[in-house]
């Protein structure tokens, strides 16, 4: 299902190459993503579906795990955290399998801006990264100024990827400059160290059109990944909506020759579910999208039912919850 | 007018409380067991079961695992009020059980009728055990010293069951209710040549205020199902009555990587499923918790209370 957005007119000299003067106005940005040709539900549930069915066995099976295994955001975002969690959360995203040394790490710890510290201690100097949610995460109702403050504590405090939140109501009220505007803000306090995930809320966006204009929204004011969900409401990342995500990503990339990632987030439980994320990614954005740097799951349980399968695939035997860590 | 069609019935899993065919979508054959016949190799057609696969045995433990917070942490009372409650759900379909059985196992008809009754009859008498057993097994211990020293019987967890292969129904019966009645859940391999009354006790166990996951009875080659089993590492324990003594040697093996509890088989003739029970099996999975609960300091008379 190829996607192309109207051609851009004008002069190339934006931040985004090719599509600079689409963000002019609050009436050419609307004219865009209005513009976008609109979602076929029925096509993009089935292409979905059938893209779950995939068999992945052996061989093929241990590098998909391995790889989600990497691709892990290990999360944890409750009022009851504690340092002492978060630092437990780092030990195991460093080392996911304590009993087997070859388990790669995880991607990434997301908490709290204000867990970031603790977070940096517990996985210094291992290359896992610390992402921090930011923007009054979850609902993002608060003052600009407020959102402000708060990523840039969590970047001062050596958070290497901010996950903000948009303003949903501003979206789907149609005010998609405002939202536009508090993206870049936002990429503007993340610097130049911190590289910013843009969480649309898909559950709350009602439509798959809607998650394809927030998408390319989202993209054009320089997000460097484009993420499903909070993970605090209903729905959350589906082989759906994360399907429609990837096409606009690959979309972006065709049109102006910027990658961006992707995070489906929330209610990723099985590895089963990841491996079919996985091939979700491959047939959709293709190869250069299958690393860690690109896509990311963002999620607590997955990474304990990945190691289970790992072990079961290196033992022949069916692990059990005993064997992995209770977080 | 035409003769009506018989109305054939697909026999199937039950795995968390739901009726699903085998992952693999395989069947075998199951046939009568008339003496004569089964010596010959041949009985009488009767139905397709499903031959479960190993990923059924995985999908089983899930759901019994899932099932054994609530199972376990059921009153005692209310354990026993259920699985009365199934007696009570067998006894109206009795002639059903007897049918099967007769065909099953190659019985008479009063042959077969008196095994079913003994099988209800089991069922309501662990019913009557589930809130007895802990006098029996536990209670409080004298110690020297100013503690109140409590042991209490406690469920294993999840158990793998497998069933006896001759004594299709009573022999079934006689292995499943002990474990749920100590609050395990199970999973049950039913009788490889005879697995018919089994997957139609799932139908009265989903019908009895059971909670899914609970037991869960697969059918197939018991060799096949019970090897995953043995190995995996979220089973607790093993009942090894449905095995020979090579499978069960080797299971028993498998079962010792993560100290399973392991029931051995009786030698096969000898057992006697007609005759009671005792406590066996149900200790057989019931681990001992001893707490000790500090009382203060004792009195000149030994206890300040």
């Amino acid at each position: 299902m190829p996607t192309t957005a109207p051609a851009a007119q004008g002069p190339v000299n934006g931040p985004v190459h090719g599509l600079a003067d689409v963000t002019a106005s609050d009436s050419t940005l609307r004219r865009l993503l209005h513009g976008l040709p609109g979602v076929d539900t029925v096509g993009l549930e089935a292409r979905a579906a059938s893209l779950g069915t995939r068999s992945i066995k052996t061989t093929a099976k241990a590098y998909a795990l391995d790889l989600a295994i990497s691709m892990v955001d290990l999360t944890t975002l409750e009022g009851a955290d504690t340092p002492g969690k978060v630092r437990a959360l780092g030990a195991k995203a460093v080392r996911p399998d304590p009993t087997d040394r070859t388990a790669p790490a995880t991607a990434a710890v997301c908490v709290y801006p204000d867990m970031v510290p603790t977070a940096k201690e517990a996985v210094a100097g291992s290359g896992v990264k610390v992402a921090s949610v930011a923007t009054a995460f979850p609902a993002g109702r608060a003052s600009l100024a407020v959102k402000l403050a708060d990523v840039r504590e969590a970047v001062t405090a050596g958070a290497d990827e901010v996950d903000m939140v948009i303003d949903r109501g501003a979206f789907l009220a149609g005010h998609y400059m405002k939202v536009y505007d508090e993206i870049t803000a936002v990429r503007e306090a993340c610097g130049t160290s911190a590289r910013l995930k843009v969480i649309f809320e898909t559950g709350e966006l009602s439509t798959y059109d809607n998650i394809r204009r927030a998408s390319w929204l989202g993209m054009l004011a320089g997000a460097d990944f484009i993420k499903t969900s909070t993970g605090k409401v209903a729905v959350n990342a589906t082989p759906a909506n994360t399907l429609l995500m990837l096409e606009a990503v690959r979309d972006f990339r065709a049109q102006t020759g910027v990658q961006v990632g992707v995070k489906p987030a929330g209610g990723i439980r099985t590895a089963k579910d990841a491996i079919k994320f996985l091939v979700l990614v491959n047939e959709t954005a293709g190869e250069d999208w299958l690393d860690n740097h690109w896509f990311r799951f963002g999620a607590s349980s997955l990474l304990n039912d990945l190691l289970m399968q790992r072990q079961k695939l290196a033992t022949g035997r069916y692990s059990g919850p005993d064997y992995v860590t209770v977080d | 007018m035409s003769e009506r069609l018989s109305v054939f019935k697909t026999y199937k899993l039950y795995v968390g409380g739901k009726f699903p065919r085998s992952e693999s979508g395989r069947v075998y054959e199951v046939t009568t067991r008339t003496s004569a016949a089964a010596a010959a190799g041949k009985g009488k057609w009767l139905a397709n079961a499903p031959l479960s696969s190993r990923k059924d045995a995985r999908d089983a433990v899930v759901a019994a695992r899932k099932a054994f917070g609530g199972w376990s942490g059921a009153t005692a009372y209310n354990r026993g009020q259920i699985l009365y409650r199934v007696a009570e759900m067998l006894e109206g379909r009795r002639d059903q059980y007897v049918a099967e059985v007769a065909d099953a196992e190659g019985l008479s008809k009063s042959k077969a009728a008196a095994q079913v009754d003994a099988a209800i009859d089991r069922w309501v008498w662990y019913a009557g055990w589930t809130d007895k057993i802990a006098q029996v097994v536990g209670g409080g211990n004298p110690v020297a010293g100013p503690f109140f020293n409590l042991s209490s019987p406690e469920p294993t967890g999840v158990v793998a069951v497998l069933a006896p292969q001759e004594s299709s129904f009573l022999g079934l019966v006689s292995v499943i209710a002990p474990v749920v009645a100590t609050g395990n859940t199970a999973v049950v391999v039913a009788s490889e040549k005879s697995p018919l009354p089994a997957l139609s006790l799932g139908e009265v166990l989903a019908t009895s205020d059971l909670p899914g996951g609970v037991v869960n009875v697969l059918s197939g080659r018991t060799a096949e199902i019970a090897t995953p089993l043995a190995a995996h590492q979220d089973v607790n324990a093993i009942d090894l009555a449905g095995a020979d003594e090579t499978l069960a040697k080797e299971l028993e093996i498998a079962a010792a990587d993560n100290l399973k509890r392991v029931l051995r088989p009786q030698p096969v003739d000898d057992v006697d499923w007609s005759a009671t029970p005792g406590t066996d099996r149900m200790t057989a999975f019931l681990e001992t918790k001893t707490v000790w609960h500090p009382t203060g300091a004792l009195g000149a008379s030994g206890s300040s209370y």
